[in-house]
C-alpha cells in the first residue's frame, strides 16, 4: 500500500512566534521500501514521522495511506522511539502482546471469542528477534539492545502496514547498533515491510535503506531523494567497500553543504587558543598552530 | 601473584552508597544516643522527673499501661478513625487526581481550587466542623479527610503527569483508545508513585487524628495525652508518644515492603 505525503507542512506558534519545522513536502513511498529520513538535528524528520504516524496534525497538507487519509494514530502504523519505550510494569511478552490484548478485552466486552491466532504470531516474532529467553522478565532487566528489539516485535506484532522509527538506534553503544542494523536488514529482506527510518547516521542510512531522503536544516524540507543501489543481500562489510563510501562521501557533502565547516571550525580554534593563552594579552589568531 | 587489592571506598564519599552494616550501625547509633542522653538527663539531680522522667520509669508505667490500661482501646479508637479517614481520601482523590494528571482541562478545574484550601490549617477548620457534624466520629473522620485529601489528590496528579508522555504516544500507535490509555498506561505507570504519596499521606492522617482528638474526644491516643497532663503524669505522656512513634514506624515499614512487591518492576534508579 503506498504512502502519500501531499504538501505536507508544519509549524509550531510559540510565545516566540510562528517556527515552521517543515516546509510543504510531496513524495510518495512504496510498498516494501525501507526508506531513511537523513538529516542533522532539527531538520523536520522527526516531525514527518510523527504527522504520518498521526501522533501530531499537520498545519497544511495532507497524508494518504493507500486512500485512507491519515487523522489520528492507529495500528496500522507501528511506531519505535529513540528511548525505549516499554510498558514497565510488563514482561517482555506482555508487552509485545499488548495490541492483541486490548483487542481480546473490547472483544470480550461485546461477548464474541478472543482470538489466540494474534497471540502466537506475537510468540513467534519473540523467537524470531531472539527474545525467547527473555520472555517472562521485566525491561528494568534488559540491556538498551534488548529493550530495543522488544519495541520493535510489539510494533510488528500487529502486522502494520507502516513501521515507522524514530533513530531507534541513536542510544545504543556502536556494536550493538551494528546488531540490531543487520537484524533489522535481515527482517526486511523477509518481511519486505514499508519502513520509514528517521536517522542522521550516514552509515545507519545507507546500509539499511533502498531510498534516502535528505532533509535540510531548519526549516526543513527534502532537498534530495536516492535510491541507494545495494541489493538485498548486504553483509556487514558492505560499509567499508569503495561504493559504499563514494555515496557516504555525496550524502556528507550534501549534509554540510549549508554550513560551511571549515568556518566554524577556525573559529572554534581561535577561541580555544585564546583561552589557552596566558596572559590573555598575547593575541595571535593567525598562528593557531602555536598552542 | 596475589590479585590487586580492592580499594575500599570512602564511608563518607558524596552520594555514594555505604555497605549495610554501616547504614544499621549509623541508625542504631542515633537511636542509642538519644537514649543515653535521656538517661543522662533524667538522671541529673537538678531534673525535675515530673518534666522528664527517666527511661525506667516511663517503661515501667509503660508495662503497666499495657496490663490494665486503655492504651488498647486507645489504639483501636485512633486507628480506625485514622483508617476511614484515609480510607476515604484516597478512594476520592486517586479518580480526582488521576483525570487531573490525564486531562489538563481537568488540572484547570481542579488544581487552583485545590491549591488555596490546601493552605487552610486544617486545624482551623475543627470549629467549623464541629459546628457541622458535631462533637462524633464524624468530624473526626472529617478532619482526616481535609487534611489528606487535598495533598494526596495533587500528588497524584503530579505522578500521573510524571508517566512518559512516550508512553501515552506509543499506546495510541499500538491502537489504545483514550480510556484505554489513562486506565492500563497512566495510571499503571503513576501506581508505584501514588502509592508512595499514600504512605506520607497516612503519616499526616496521624498527626490530623491527634489533633482531632486533642480537642474533642473520649477515647483514642490524643484525648489520653491531653488527659494524663491535666494530672501532670508525665510518664504515661512519654509512653504514649514512644507509642505514637513505633506505631507510625511499623505502618510506614509496612507501606514500604508491601510498595516493594508490588512494584517490583519499577526502575527504583528514577525515583
Amino acid at each position: 500500500m503506498m504512502l502519500e505525503l501531499r504538501n505536507l507542512e508544519k509549524t509550531y506558534v510559540t510565545r516566540q512566534g510562528v517556527t515552521p519545522a517543515l516546509l510543504p513536502t510531496s513524495c510518495t513511498v512504496k510498498s516494501g521500501e525501507f526508506v531513511s529520513l537523513l538529516g542533522p538535528s532539527g531538520c523536520g524528520k522527526s516531525t514527518t514521522l510523527y504527522l504520518v504516524a498521526g501522533l501530531e496534525r499537520p498545519t497544511g497538507g495532507e497524508i494518504f495511506l493507500g486512500d485512507q487519509r491519515i487523522e489520528k494514530p492507529g495500528r496500522d502504523r507501528g511506531m519505535v522511539f529513540q528511548n525505549y519505550t516499554l510498558f514497565p510494569w510488563l514482561t517482555v511478552r506482555q508487552n509485545v502482546h499488548f495490541s492483541s490484548r486490548l483487542a481480546n478485552n473490547r472483544r470480550w466486552r461485546s461477548l464474541s471469542l478472543p482470538s489466540i491466532k494474534e497471540e502466537d504470531r506475537a510468540d513467534s516474532l519473540l523467537d524470531l528477534m531472539g527474545l525467547t529467553d527473555f520472555a517472562d522478565a521485566h525491561p528494568r532487566e534488559l540491556s538498551g539492545g534488548m529493550k530495543q528489539r522488544v519495541a520493535i516485535a510489539r510494533a510488528l506484532a500487529n502486522r502494520p502496514q507502516l513501521l515507522l522509527m524514530d533513530e531507534p538506534f541513536g542510544a545504543l553503544d556502536a556494536q550493538t547498533r551494528e546488531e540490531l542494523q543487520e537484524m533489522m536488514r535481515l527482517l526486511h529482506v523477509h518481511q519486505p515491510r514499508t519502513v520509514l527510518f528517521v536517522t542522521h547516521d550516514i552509515d545507519e542510512a545507507i546500509y539499511l535503506s533502498t531510498r534516502i531522503l535528505v532533509f535540510s536544516a531548519r526549516p526543513g524540507r527534502v532537498i534530495r531523494d536516492i535510491a541507494v543501489p545495494f541489493g538485498a543481500d548486504r553483509p556487514l562489510e558492505l560499509k567499508v567497500t569503495p561504493e559504499f563510501l563514494q555515496l557516504k562521501r555525496e550524502l556528507f557533502q550534501l549534509l554540510h553543504q549549508d554550513r560551511p565547516a571549515s568556518q566554524d571550525r577556525d573559529d572554534l580554534l581561535r577561541r580555544v587558543v585564546r583561552s589557552h593563552s596566558h596572559p590573555p594579552s598575547v593575541s595571535q589568531p593567525s598562528s593557531t598552530t602555536k598552542s | 601473584m596475589k590479585p590487586p587489592a580492592r580499594a575500599r571506598p570512602s564511608l563518607f564519599a558524596l552520594r555514594q552508597p555505604v555497605p549495610s552494616w554501616a547504614y544499621r550501625l549509623a541508625a542504631g547509633l542515633s537511636f542509642v544516643s538519644v537514649i543515653v542522653l535521656w538517661e543522662w538527663i533524667s538522671h541529673r539531680p537538678s531534673t525535675n522527673p515530673i518534666f522528664i522522667p527517666t527511661p525506667e520509669r516511663v517503661l515501667q508505667i509503660g508495662g503497666d499501661l499495657l496490663r490494665d490500661g486503655n492504651l488498647w482501646a486507645d489504639l483501636k479508637m485512633s486507628f480506625l478513625r485514622v483508617t476511614y479517614g484515609f480510607l476515604l481520601s484516597v478512594v476520592i482523590a486517586l479518580p480526582l487526581g488521576l483525570l487531573m494528571g490525564a486531562f489538563q482541562i481537568g488540572e484547570g478545574f481542579i488544581q487552583p481550587l485545590t491549591e488555596f484550601i490546601r493552605y487552610i490549617p486544617v486545624p482551623a477548620l475543627i470549629p467549623v466542623l464541629m459546628i457541622m457534624f458535631g462533637i462524633g466520629e464524624v468530624s473526626k473522620v472529617m478532619l482526616i479527610f481535609i487534611g489528606t485529601f487535598f495533598q494526596l489528590v495533587l500528588m497524584v496528579a503530579d505522578e500521573t503527569r510524571r508517566v512518559s508522555y512516550e508512553l501515552v504516544q506509543v499506546s495510541y500507535t499500538l491502537g489504545a483508545r483514550r480510556y484505554e490509555v489513562v486506565n492500563l498506561v497512566l495510571l499503571r505507570g503513576a501506581m508505584p508513585g501514588i502509592f508512595d504519596a499514600m504512605r506520607l499521606c497516612h503519616g499526616w492522617a496521624w498527626s490530623y487524628v491527634i489533633v482531632a482528638e486533642l480537642v474533642a474526644a473520649n477515647e483514642g491516643l490524643g484525648y489520653r495525652i491531653l488527659k494524663f497532663s491535666r494530672f501532670l503524669q508525665t510518664p504515661k505522656i512519654w509512653f504514649y508518644l514512644l507509642v505514637l512513634g513505633l506505631v507510625g514506624l511499623a505502618l510506614d515499614f509496612l507501606f514500604r515492603v508491601v510498595g516493594r512487591r508490588l512494584f517490583y518492576w519499577a526502575d527504583t534508579s528514577k525515583r
